[in-house]
């Protein structure tokens, strides 16, 4: 993936306080789902249940201070990633969100100042670690993504991260095993 | 160099000589655990296409959130767990009825090792820290990868302290303490950061005790967090974030209350006013132990749960539910008017028996009380210590149980 793909561009669909937790990104009573593209029929379910509806592809959900606090709930980035959600912007989030989004390719960027509001449009560049509010023509500065995270964005997430690494230590030992048969067989002769 | 508790078994962990705060090293994993969303896990890790796991004999899988299956669907995602177990040869499985909730099981049978790293599937793996362990929780296609490969990446966390001194006035437990320190510090207060507790109140707490501080510091943020063990200790002159310096006595003298809808929103008991309850929860990885029943069944001896209040019981394990029939706390706690659930996480999460309906209020000794958690998202949970939701049990709205045993 490009420099480039690594740049994204979105409208606020929604602005949220402080703290806002797995439960209420993704309520306790859907967490026997784990199709992952089902658990966006939840996303803020109780608390926030017109935000879904609201939704539009590649949109940008600005949070607070601590965004995902709580539980180790995967479905809550499973449900934000799935609703077409484009990235995650916050002041700060809570850790196992932050890496769970890496994990399933959703971007976060994290924002201490960002100021924007619902309706404005954002230009995020992930490696520079900026934000263009381009409704109110303010920069603000995003703490840029550590290599490892960018590398798991750039393929799209964990599993298929892991699922070329595995490939290549597979094709890795096969090359060795015939090497070994090869040099077996010279022995023979 | 000198080293904090979480620099130090990171350093080992990656085959370093020293990490610092925020250097992102490689860790080789001891122990890694999940609970239902194993099947979560299962389906990540067969995504990946890796035949086998890493090591079967270092996974633990222990069913905790709804046990036994209150559906169909959840029976079918522990059929699939068993499954899978059986094929992978995974030696370290707690199903229904032979365990309990995941930390207690972990714990009870010396699965944690001091200075290990442990990671689990389950936010409140930060318990393990009593014992010594750089215990984190991460998400269920980060464990798919630690069940490939064997190793996480972690970024090195700077370390901050608690040194917490005096006398914990009667009624008031470590329950209390780590309210009135979420309270303090908020619920990013600990971000990213591991915590060390040590100072003379600490290290006169019981095991039970120490492991209610790490379950709670999950809910200030923590990545780890420990209390003191003898065989692992920070260097002298390693280098501390901050330190904080609590004087139990002054600062605790009321047991202390989270309020509807978050862990931080901590005021003391005298704070509160009349708060009635329609239920009273005592049980959870945090307050499902022996000790909190034992002072539960002091309160609620010879007495009877109000008429307007449930009274739910849920042994944290299946060997503490036990030892709490043979001490006879349970047969107190019945007697007064509680009903007991079987070893798991019960109505904490919002999943089973025990859920609330709009308007209800409810006193739990677990850990969460955010908006919806335990039910309805128009009902309310306040988080208080044992003794707390014993005597408002009895009291039928949040009471101090000097009050009710007087």
């Amino acid at each position: 993936m490009s420099d480039q793909a690594m740049k994204l561009r979105g409208r606020v669909a929604v602005a949220l306080s402080d703290n806002v937790d797995t439960d209420v990104i993704y309520p306790g009573r859907y967490l026997n789902i784990t199709d992952r593209e089902k658990t966006a029929e939840h996303l803020f379910e109780l608390a926030y249940p017109e935000i879904r509806a609201a939704l539009q592809p590649g949109d940008i959900i600005l949070g607070g201070k601590n965004f995902g606090c709580g539980s180790s709930r995967e479905q809550a980035t499973a449900a934000v990633k799935f609703s077409g959600v484009g990235a995650v912007v916050a002041k700060s989030f809570a850790r196992i969100f932050f890496r769970n989004s890496i994990n399933l390719g959703l971007p976060v960027v994290t924002a201490p100042a960002v100021e924007a509001r619902a309706g404005d449009e954002l230009e995020i560049d992930l490696l520079a670690g900026k934000i263009v509010n381009l409704t109110t023509g303010v920069v603000f500065g995003a703490a840029p993504l550590d290599p490892r995270a960018v590398e798991l964005l750039e393929a799209g997430g964990l599993i298929p991260y892991l699922k070329v690494r595995s490939q290549k230590a597979e094709v890795r030992s096969q090359k060795a095993e015939g090497r070994r048969r090869n040099e077996g067989a010279g022995d023979e002769i | 160099m000198a080293m904090t508790l979480a620099e130090k078994i990171l350093a080992r962990a990656s085959g370093r000589e020293a990490v610092v705060p925020d250097q992102v090293v490689v860790a080789r994993v001891d122990l890694a655990l999940s609970h239902e969303n194993a099947d979560l896990v299962r389906k990540s890790f067969q995504e990946i296409g890796v035949a086998r796991v890493w090591d079967p004999g270092k996974i633990v899988i222990i069913l905790d959130h709804r046990v036994p299956a209150e559906s169909e669907k959840t029976a079918t995602t522990h059929q699939a767990i068993r499954e899978f177990v059986r094929q992978q040869g995974i030696r370290h499985f707690y199903d229904v009825g032979r365990g309990g909730i995941c930390h207690q099981v972990l714990a009870e049978n010396g699965h944690v090792q001091p200075g290990m790293v442990v990671v689990g599937t389950d936010s409140h793996t930060t318990t393990h820290g009593a014992f010594g362990a750089f215990a984190a929780g991460i998400g269920a296609t980060e464990m798919a990868g630690v069940w490939t490969e064997g190793e996480l990446w972690f970024k090195t966390p700077a370390t901050m302290r608690i040194e917490v001194d005096g006398e914990f006035a009667p009624w008031i437990s470590a329950k209390d303490l780590i309210l009135y320190i979420i309270g303090q510090l908020g619920a990013d207060g600990a971000d990213y950061r591991a915590v060390e507790f040590d100072g003379p109140a600490i290290r006169r707490l019981s095991v039970a005790s120490r492991m209610v501080l790490a379950n709670l510091s999950m809910e200030m943020g923590a990545k780890v967090a420990f209390t003191p063990v003898e065989e692992i200790a920070p260097d002298a002159g390693a280098r501390y974030e901050r330190v904080i310096r609590i004087d139990a006595s002054r600062e605790v003298a009321e047991p202390q209350i989270a309020c509807p809808h978050a862990v931080d929103n901590v005021k003391p008991l005298s704070a509160l006013g009349n708060v009635p309850v329609e239920q009273a929860v005592l049980g959870s990885c945090t307050n499902g132990r022996l000790e909190d029943f034992e002072i539960a069944a002091r309160i609620l001896g010879g007495r009877r749960i109000h008429e307007r209040t449930r009274l739910i019981v849920i042994p944290a394990s299946q060997r503490i539910y036990l030892e709490a029939m043979r001490l006879g706390y349970i047969q107190t706690m019945v007697e007064a008017g509680a009903m007991v659930n079987p070893p798991g996480c019960g109505p904490c999460v919002g999943v089973h028996q025990g859920i609330l309906a709009a308007g209800e209020a409810c006193v739990s000794s677990t850990n969460r009380n955010f908006l919806g958690r335990m039910g309805s998202k128009d009902s309310m949970v306040y988080l208080a210590s044992p003794a707390v939701v014993a005597a408002s049990a009895v009291a039928g709205r949040i009471a101090h149980p000097a009050e009710v045993t007087a």
